[in-house]
């Protein structure tokens, strides 16, 4: 059970999922992405995006000023 | 296989479903496609696949692009009127999509070669417009186990089914071409252009759906549609065990030059369109 980093600070949507769902590709079942992003559109859509189509949301914790770390397990 | 930053950007939109991803966006830009006829059908179908990154993009038409054509071809411009369609659709198909893989064939698709031509696609689309080819597409994908998709449109109505090894042909539902002299031309009954479009389009999303096994393809179900009143209905589609390509006992085991080369009109309700 490996964890992986992916920040997506800088992406807008809908790229924020887009690379989001391309890290998540590479991992094996099990593995977690934590993944840093910023608060506003990204905040509400990839947690709630990820959990959608499948996957496990384990935690949301703040990182910074106005980031966030989403934590996905595959 | 690692997409670029600009193919991730390009196929964002397919990637972004669940039902396609990163896995489907593999499978299509792996793809195999062959499209027959790079006419009505045949535009808005390579259009859309190449847009959407089919691996290898096969194009077979004998034709040059004619003015009467433009009405609904819409992958030939005026400035291509003259030019072999196959050149002109593999220029749009490059200016579109650079990563597609574009085989031209300038000829038509004949007994001869057949075999040849489709053994190196994994789905075969039927945009021809007439009755012989198309029971010839359809005897050489049954024969060398391909899937394929068939699709017709005359005047405002237009009809498609998806074949996969196994499932109802062409010949299940239509057993053979109608008489020449039961029909006149295709170019005397016309065709409303965006016709075209619609049923295309059809059939480029079921080429997609193909090779990333996505949904239920358009098996054993004939869909048809009628723009006049924007009505569509699904009928069922059957084996039939007497089917003379795909029955029990076939009496067609090998390929036979189309007997008429003419495009014809629908004028009893058991010919299939075209």
């Amino acid at each position: 059970m490996a964890t992986y980093q992916l920040d997506i600070t800088r992406e807008h949507c809908p790229m924020t999922f887009v690379k989001t769902k391309i890290e998540l590709a590479k991992l094996k079942a099990g593995d977690t992405l934590e993944v840093l992003l910023s608060e506003g559109e990204p905040l509400e859509n990839v947690p709630r995006t990820s959990r959608e189509q499948g996957y496990d949301v384990l935690g949301i914790e703040p990182a910074g000023d106005r980031i966030y770390k989403v934590i996905i397990q595959k | 296989m690692d997409f670029r930053a600009d193919q991730i950007e390009r196929y964002s939109r397919h990637i972004l479903l669940q039902d396609i991803g990163v896995e489907g966006q593999e499978k299509i830009s792996k793809g195999k496609v062959l499209v027959v006829g790079a006419g009505g059908l045949g535009a808005p179908v390579l259009l859309y696949l190449a847009a959407a990154g089919v691996g290898r993009l096969g194009v077979i038409d004998g034709d040059v692009v004619d003015l009467s054509n433009l009405q609904r071809q819409v992958i030939h411009f005026t400035p291509d009127v003259g030019k072999p369609k196959v050149l002109s659709a593999k220029e749009k198909i490059r200016q579109i999509n650079p990563d597609v893989e574009v085989v031209t064939y300038q000829a038509f698709f004949t007994a001869e070669n057949a075999f040849d031509i489709i053994g190196g696609y994994d789905f075969i689309v039927d945009g021809t417009d007439n009755f012989p080819v198309k029971f010839l597409i359809n005897d050489a994908c049954v024969l060398g186990g391909k899937a394929f998709s068939h699709g017709g449109i005359l005047r405002f109505e237009g009809q498609t089914f998806t074949h996969l090894p196994g499932t109802a042909c062409y010949r299940c539902a239509f057993h053979s071409p109608p008489p020449p002299d039961a029909v006149p031309t295709c170019s005397q009954a016309g065709v409303l252009g965006a016709i075209a479009g619609m049923l295309g389009t059809i059939q480029a999303a079921e080429t997609l759906k193909f090779l990333t096994g996505t949904g239920d393809l358009l098996t054993d179900r004939l869909l048809s549609f009628q723009a006049k009143s924007m009505t569509f209905r699904t009928v069922a589609l059957r084996r039939r065990r007497h089917c003379p390509v795909c029955g029990e006992h076939p009496v067609i085991t090998a390929l036979h030059e189309a007997e008429q080369a003419v495009c014809e009109l629908k004028k009893n309700e058991t010919y299939p369109f075209i």
